[in-house]
């Protein structure tokens, strides 16, 4: 009854100062929607970006070109971040050549599945007439479709002739048969397309079509007739055409019964035997689950250190919340007085401004939260990554800015509650 | 029987132990009967007010006894004295201090809040109590609303909340017009006649002061005279 009291008494003083009330709220709203902003995008990019990297598979190897680190101070897993090769040092000799690949697969025949292996012939438009439909030209290993979990809809997979000769057939996206065959994928196989790509003309013959799937992190700017999706070559008409024999990276699928970190070992030890005397370039292998789990580590050391820095704001809205609190309990001293003079306890009176210090903390923790929530969507929407408030953070920010309520609120309710009842009648 | 209130040589210093050391009460011993309409009039300064927020409870005083009801109020915990407020003593200002942004039905509420009253008994009888100090039109006005005669009757109204057997107003009718103040005074002896309450009130009007049955004068910090009020009676002839 008391505590109804107190919180209508609260709410009325809160509308009676509407911009003061605002103002003081206004480190707690900030504090708790960064909270919220940052727990939404997090999560949901942490999620969505685990989720895509399972659904390439947790068996894949990653095998690529890294710089070696003079200091020698690389991370126990061996992966360090952000040295990509530079290439103003990367020369052709330091690159992989197709004869170390073979040798390792002839190495460990039992443990590897299939290589995946990838060259890019250049960004281009298929043309026919007016239809136009636009493409990245790549050339793909045997594994290709293996390691990155593509689907035939139409006609075949290249066959192995085709790797070995160079053929020029191509394996198209169904977005690109929208454009050309109206959609039509089994009219589409077997016919000779004609690509520019970047001035120059190839004819390849369609032997298959795979279904595309849009990436979460491409913002797509462009309609849906402009869209530009992988079209696939076997590797070796790619090199061919390219005159290269070398990589920079591919993946590795782990055979079922494989552990794919042994594999990464494995793989690693292999391909550096060639690279022991390469000054600048090492190799670097590291299975997808590895990958993931540092991914999220990684973001979860983000989402927390920017929490840090929005439950600084919360500290100082909270000290923002005592220091208006004390103002209005000096403000309000005669009013206290009386109550004392109408027999208020002093418990009561330390009720009332705590009470009133906690509706100030929810009222901002819950405009921060709708504020929160709002931005977090917004920029996950920005992002492409499908975005869910966080349930548990929600609650988490109530029951927190409850408890900046009472923890703020203390020390001026108790003084009010201190009062002399005759100073505080006379207080001018 | 005995007296309500029962105070023997009350004293009250400011400053204790510093040069400057004053003293506000000098020794007041002071009986008031159950029923008893009592005014208290001085000069300014004298220390009427010292003495009445004594009586009443807000305030401790230097030395002395002071026995409320048949309570020790010297030696009563604060706790008890809110309880003592709340229940037995009804406060009417000079400022009439009605908590701000509360209506008025809501500020006659306010001491019953306090008791423990059930919303509804609170409601019924803050109701009552504006009927009857005639604010019944006005139950949901701010204080800011009203002006100074109906804020006084509120706070009357407020006093009375918890029926309790004391009243005690410090200065009532200072900030009114005498017609006003008239009204007001009215309301005192309508619940001193009526409802028997004891009134303690202090005033500088010499008019209203002997309208009580008791005037006692206070004269720097001393009661320098006990007379007899003329009574409500004489005043109306
Ligand atoms: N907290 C205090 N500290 C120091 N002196 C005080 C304090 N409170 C009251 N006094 C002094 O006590 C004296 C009596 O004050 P009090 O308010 O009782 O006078 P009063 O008789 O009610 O006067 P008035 O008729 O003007 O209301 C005054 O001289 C005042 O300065
Ligand atoms: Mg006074």
């Amino acid at each position: 009854m008391m505590l109804f009291e107190n919180i209508r008494l609260a709410f009325s003083s809160l509308v009676a100062n509407k911009m003061r009330a605002l103002l003081t709220m206004l480190g707690i709203i900030i504090g708790i929607a960064s909270v919220i902003a940052i727990m939404t995008v997090g999560n949901s990019v942490t999620g969505n970006i685990t989720e895509s990297m399972e659904s390439l598979g947790v068996n894949n190897v990653m095998v690529s070109l890294q710089q070696k680190n003079e200091e020698k101070e690389s991370r126990e897993d061996g992966v360090v971040f952000g040295s990509q090769p530079r290439s103003e040092n990367l020369t052709e000799e330091d690159l992989i050549t197709t004869d170390m690949i073979r040798e390792f697969v002839n190495r460990y025949p039992d443990k590897i599945k299939c290589i995946s292996a990838q060259s890019t012939l250049g960004d281009g438009q298929a043309l026919d007439g007016n239809l136009y439909a636009n493409a990245s030209l790549l050339g793909v290993s045997l594994g290709y479709f293996v390691a990155n979990d593509l689907d035939i809809i139409a006609g075949r997979y290249f066959s192995e002739r085709e790797f070995d000769e160079g053929d020029m057939v191509i394996i198209v996206s169904d977005k690109l048969v929208n454009n050309m065959f109206k959609g039509d994928a089994e009219a589409a196989v077997g016919k000779t397309l004609q690509f520019n790509v970047e001035g120059k003309f190839y004819h390849p013959t369609i032997v298959g079509v795979y279904e595309h799937e849009d990436s979460p992190y491409m913002i797509s700017m462009t309609s849906e007739k402009d869209i530009r999706t992988d079209a696939y070559l076997p590797l070796r008409t790619v090199m061919n055409e390219k005159h290269i024999t070398r990589f920079g990276g591919f993946t590795v699928v782990t055979a079922t019964g494989t552990d794919p970190d042994e594999l990464a070992g494995i793989t690693k030890q292999f391909f550096n035997v060639y690279y022991r005397n390469n000054r600048n370039y090492e190799i670097s292998a590291f299975s997808m689950a590895t990958m993931v789990s540092m991914m999220s580590t990684m973001m979860g050391t983000v989402t927390t250190a920017l929490s840090v820095i929005a439950g600084i704001a919360l500290l100082v809205g909270g000290i923002g919340v005592m220091n208006i609190m004390l103002v209005s309990i000096t403000e309000r001293t005669r009013e206290i007085g009386t109550r004392k003079a109408l027999g208020a306890p002093n418990g009561s009176i330390r009720t009332q401004f705590i009470v009133e210090s906690i509706v100030i903390c929810v009222v901002g923790g819950i405009i921060g939260i709708i504020i929160g929530v709002s931005a977090g969507m917004a920029l996950a929407k920005y992002l492409g990554t499908p975005a869910k408030p966080d349930i548990s953070s929600i609650l988490l920010s109530i029951g927190f800015s409850s408890a900046i309520g009472v923890f703020f609120g203390y020390y001026p309710a108790n003084k009010a509650a201190k009062m002399d009842p005759i100073e505080a009648l006379r207080y001018e | 029987m005995e007296p309500v209130m029962q105070l023997r040589g009350i004293t009250k210093n400011y400053f204790i132990g510093s040069p400057n050391e004053i003293h506000v009460l000098r020794g007041i011993d002071l009986f008031v009967e159950e029923g008893e309409f009592v005014a208290v009039v001085g000069a300014s300064g004298s220390g009427k007010s010292t003495l009445m927020n004594i009586i009443g409870a807000l305030d401790r005083p230097t030395t002395g006894e002071y026995t409320l009801d048949g309570i020790d109020v010297i030696r009563a915990k604060d706790a008890e004295l809110s309880r003592i407020r709340n229940q037995k003593i009804g406060f009417v200002f000079q400022t009439y201090n009605l908590i701000p942004k509360t209506n008025a039905l809501k500020n006659v509420e306010m001491p019953m809040l306090y008791g423990g009253v059930s919303g509804h008994t609170r409601l019924v009888r803050a109701r009552q109590l504006l009927e009857l100090v005639g604010m019944g039109d006005r139950m949901k006005h701010l204080p800011e609303e009203l002006s100074g005669g109906q804020k006084q009757r509120v706070a009357i109204a407020r006093a009375m909340a918890n029926n309790p057997s004391i009243i005690l107003a410090d200065e009532p009718t200072g900030a009114l017009d005498s017609e006003t103040g008239r009204l007001v005074m009215d309301i005192f002896h309508k619940l001193h006649d009526e409802q028997g309450k004891t009134i303690i009130l202090i005033t500088h009007s010499p008019e209203l002061a002997e309208e009580t049955q008791r005037v006692i004068t206070i004269k720097d910090g001393q009661i320098t005279g006990i007379r007899k009020g003329k009574g409500k009676e004489n005043d109306a002839l």
